[in-house]
């Protein structure tokens, strides 16, 4: 029941903010997010003290002829994307706070379908399931994009649409055609993880291939992966701060978490065969963004660009199906979402507070508030994977897994961390440090509400990055239970 | 049965009405006469006592009174958004009148048994549709078009009695049960002009159901009608085409499949290519749904196509021409709201969102339904089709319909993007009438619910 709820929960309050009235909207919503953030705490002290309890499953049947149930619960890895999704959405409402934007019961009510949309993706334990919630969580974040984007939005955000949605359509096909191949315990066909999971196996190498390749575009252009990443740096810079919050924050994390549940147990001949080009594929991503990263003037368009190296690293360090490779893979979602929401909202504070977001325009902005240069410094570490911040430990298990592969991958997959460092410092000079380029531009204290909402990140990445034992713990087990199976 | 025959005596009370002066509350009377068919129809499925009627010539066996059923959900509704247009105008009567006998013939479609009742049924549903193409006489567009769906129709009319001729020629009946017995006890042994005859009733009905390359009367037809009636054509007629289509060759020649199936490969394939890439480059939303009917069309085709385990081909095509219906009905409905007093460019939608919310979220909601996005109605549509060819040899079309469907959601999401991002070019507010307003929002509710509970559509039946 508890894991149904998890569900239903964030979409009766969808509805109710979207019959809110005015200024109420954000409030209702704020405090919509944070009772999930508690209801999913609960669900994790539940899963502490019984992974097997039957409150963290629920399976009831939706359309009984065709073998479709509503199948949801929480493993490990659903149990940590399903956290890191209820405690970045209130954060992101928050940062919400300094914008105005108009009929704002429709923009949070948006937000909250969303967050209904991915916790659904990530506890699905129905393949049909999966891909309708797959689907569901690109249609809020369109609206998002196109209601309230910056400049050539249409373009942009319709381009993103057509894009994953080409994909999610060839990963029905391979779906629908694990599902016709597929034999329950009945007798019957059967959407269920495990049936799907056999019925893959079944197949032989040539026909694995194929569906390797079905699916894996679907979760390649969400991730994004070089080169079905065209749609994303436009994207980013256009949408909204929240928009691409929930899109690099969560939605990124879909096409990674994909390849785990939903791709390696399916196909391990397919990826025997292709995961060693889709490896390469990821990280020509990861140097490729790193270096446009590093001649970006607009910061937005940078962390875009960064965020794509480092979830194409996560990629390959999952498509490496060692345990390293997936239990880093893990952590560096938790510290990527976490550390992305930093970014871009420090690159809306900067907007809002001088106007521009040109790095070559803004200097010396920590001699104007110190604070603020502190809060950024530590995102920032926490961005280049410092020890002793939460992309560490992520990025060296990556790395770690991708060597027992390829050192060849390995040493190209390490050029990123050098390369992320240089970007990340070199904005941070730019922006924070040195003389003030342009007299005009003023910087003034923190509103409140920013100011809460970085600390909580700085106290996450930190807390984090000393202790990421919190994390592996959860995880831990799924890792063993998908490597058992990978055998 | 009951349900036909009540459509058609209201149609003959219809022409009655300005004669002894009830006009005023013929709407009423029609759609009070619709809910009663249905439920006359619901009953008969309840309880079916005689299924075959008229020494065999119509048999109301269970699809074709669940298709009926469609027929008369789209029909009830169509009434209702109609009376805002049908208000002032002085002839109302003889629309009225028109479009029951389309619907009496279109429900003869989905329960023919004999290749006579096909004729007839799809004369008795053309012959007032050409005339209500027409309706608007001091208009060029719609004379062109009631002229042209004239000519086109006449002419797949003739392929189909030719077809049927060479049939009954070679077979000696017109029964259906009939002519597949006789294909059954003589396999292989038929003369070349027996399958000549099938191929020429291929190519009637898929005229018919405007499928490429027969298609070039749709585009002008849809576009120079009166939008309701555009309307009327998209579902009842298309639901009522299939129907037929699926029993003429799913029953009929069910064992001669290896001569129609190149064909219908080809006519798939051309409709998917054809009816995308041209509505992609439409500027006018009338002739784009023109061109995306041809698309739901080749869809539909492909069920038909793959045949398999028959019971799920007829829930994927009764499930498909529902989802289908309604999502046009509510797009059908804005349309005609948005477009009373201008054109019907896609400028018409600008700004939409801020003039008519409801409208536009109703809308919104069609278009995500037409484009087979889920929880919508057509999303499982689309998914019944793509399972049902996942079982044959033809996985290739798949792909095809896959990047096509890419395609059509680029058409769909233009309207979308001109709702909620174009300013508008006309602040004024767009009105719509009560009755208009809730069919819009009833369709657009059904095609969420039918989206998200399928299954009593999906498993109508299940043997």
């Amino acid at each position: 029941m508890l894991a149904g709820s998890l569900i239903i929960f964030p979409l009766i309050a969808a509805i109710l903010v979207f019959m809110a009235k005015g200024k109420g909207a954000r409030n209702l919503a704020l405090g919509f997010s944070i009772l999930q953030f508690a209801l999913s705490l609960v669900a994790l002290f539940q899963f502490k003290h019984n992974p097997a309890s039957h409150h963290l499953l629920l399976n009831c049947t939706w359309v009984k002829s065709l073998g479709i149930n509503f199948a949801v619960g929480l493993d490990g890895f659903a149990m940590l994307m399903v956290l890191l999704t209820t405690f970045l959405v209130p954060l992101i409402i928050v940062t919400s706070f300094k914008n105005t934007y108009d009929r704002e019961n429709i923009f949070y009510g948006l937000i909250l379908l969303m967050q209904m949309a991915l916790v659904g993706v990530f506890m699905a334990n129905d393949g049909f399931l999966f891909y309708v919630f797959w689907e569901l969580a690109l249609i809020p974040i369109y609206f998002i994009c196109l209601m309230w984007g910056g400049e050539n939005r249409g373009k942009i955000t319709f381009k993103f649409f057509v894009y994953t949605l080409l994909g999610s359509l060839f990963m029905l096909v391979g779906l629908v055609y694990l599902y016709n191949n597929s034999i329950s315990l009945a007798g019957t066909k059967s959407w269920a993880i495990q049936d799907l999971i056999n019925s893959g196996r079944s197949l032989g190498e040539s026909q694995q291939s194929i569906i390797f390749w079905l699916i894996f575009i679907a979760f390649a252009i969400k991730m994004p992966i070089f080169p079905f990443h065209t749609w994303q740096p436009d994207t980013y810079v256009t949408a909204p701060t929240q928009g691409t919050m929930l899109l690099s924050g969560i939605m990124a994390k879909m096409g990674t978490f994909g390849v785990m549940k939903w791709l390696l147990p399916i196909v391990p001949l397919g990826i025997e065969k292709w995961g060693g080009i889709a490896i390469g594929l990821s990280i020509a991503g990861v140097v490729y963004g790193s270096c446009i990263a590093i001649v970006q003037k607009d910061y937005k368009r940078l962390i875009a660009y960064s965020s794509f190296a480092h979830v194409g690293l996560i990629g390959a360090g999952i498509l490496t199906a060692t345990a390293q490779g997936l239990q880093g893979a893990m952590l560096q979602m938790v510290a990527h979402g976490i550390n992305a929401v930093g970014l871009f909202l420090i690159a809306d504070i900067l907007l809002r507070h001088t106007g521009t977001r040109d790095i070559d325009k803004l200097g010396g902005i920590r001699s104007m508030n110190g604070n603020f240069a502190v809060l950024f410094l530590i995102v920032m570490l926490g961005a280049v994977a410092l020890p002793l911040t939460s992309g560490f430990p992520g990025e060296f298990l990556l790395i770690n897994g991708i060597f027992q592969f390829s050192a060849t991958a390995a040493a190209f997959a390490g050029l990123s961390v050098i390369l992320g460092a240089v970007y990340m410092l070199r904005s941070y000079q730019s922006i924070m440090l040195g003389d003030r380029k342009d007299s005009n531009i003023t910087f003034g204290s923190l509103d409140g509400s920013d100011k809460v909402v970085l600390i909580i990140i700085c106290a996450a990445i930190i807390a984090f990055g000393i202790y990421p034992k919190a994390l592996t713990d959860i995880t831990e087990p799924a890792v063993k239970a998908l490597m058992q199976n990978l055998k | 049965m009951k349900g036909f025959l009540v459509i058609s005596i209201l149609g003959v009370v219809a022409m009655l009405a300005e004669i002894f002066k009830f006009k005023k509350i013929l709407l009423p009377l029609v759609v009070l006469g619709i809910l009663a068919a249905y439920t006359l129809n619901f009953m008969e499925w309840e309880h079916p006592f005689s299924i075959s009627y008229f020494q065999n010539m119509i048999a109301f066996d269970k699809v074709a009174l669940a298709f009926t059923g469609v027929i008369l959900i789209t029909a009830f509704f169509w009434f209702i958004l109609a009376n805002s247009t049908y208000e002032n105008e002085p002839h109302m009567v003889d629309h009225y009148a028109l479009v029951l006998f389309a619907i009496t013939g279109a429900i003869m479609l989905t329960a023919f048994t004999n290749m006579t009742t096909l004729f007839m049924g799809i004369e008795i549903m053309s012959i007032p549709l050409y005339v209500l193409a027409a309706s608007k006489k001091n208009k060029i567009n719609s004379n062109e078009a009631g002229f042209k769906y004239l000519i086109m129709g006449s002419f797949a009319s003739a392929f189909l009695l030719f077809g049927i001729a060479l049939v009954y020629g070679a077979t000696g009946s017109f029964d259906l049960n009939e002519i597949r017995a006789y294909i059954a006890s003589n396999p292989g042994n038929m003369p070349s002009f027996f399958y000549a005859g099938v191929i020429m009733m291929l190519i009637a009905m898929c005229f018919k159901v405007s499928a490429a390359p027969f298609h070039f009367w749709a585009p002008d037809v849809y576009h120079g009608s009166p939008t309701i009636i555009t309307a009327l054509m998209s579902t009842v007629v298309k639901t009522a085409a299939f129907a037929a289509f699926m029993r003429l060759f799913m029953i009929g020649f069910n064992g001669i499949n290896e001569t129609w199936t190149g064909i219908l490969i080809v006519v798939i394939v051309l409709s998917l290519i054809i009816s995308n890439i041209t509505a992609a480059t439409q500027t006018n939303v009338k002739r784009m749904l023109a061109y995306s009917s041809i698309s739901h069309a080749a869809f539909m085709l492909m069920v038909i196509l793959a045949n398999v385990r028959s019971n799920l081909s007829v829930n994927a095509i009764l499930y498909y021409s529902l989802a289908y219906s309604i999502g046009s009905i509510t797009a059908f409905g804005v349309l005609n709201a948005v477009t009373k007093y201008g054109n019907e460019n896609f400028e018409e939608f600008n700004g939409l969102g801020k003039r008519n919310p409801l409208l536009a979220v109703c809308m919104t909601i069609a278009m995500l339904s037409l484009a087979g996005i889920p929880i919508t109605a057509g999303f499982f549509a689309k998914y019944f089709v793509f399972t049902a060819m996942m079982t044959t040899s033809y996985k290739w079309l798949l792909i095809l319909a896959v990047l096509t469907s890419a395609v059509g959601v680029y058409y769909y999401f233009k309207v979308i993007i001109a709702m909620y991002f174009k300013p508008a070019t006309n602040e004024e507010p767009v009105e719509i009438d009560m009755g208009g307003k809730m069919v819009v929002v009833l369709t657009a509710l059904i095609t969420i619910i039918i989206g998200v509970v399928p299954s009593y559509i999906a498993e109508m039946f299940s043997n």
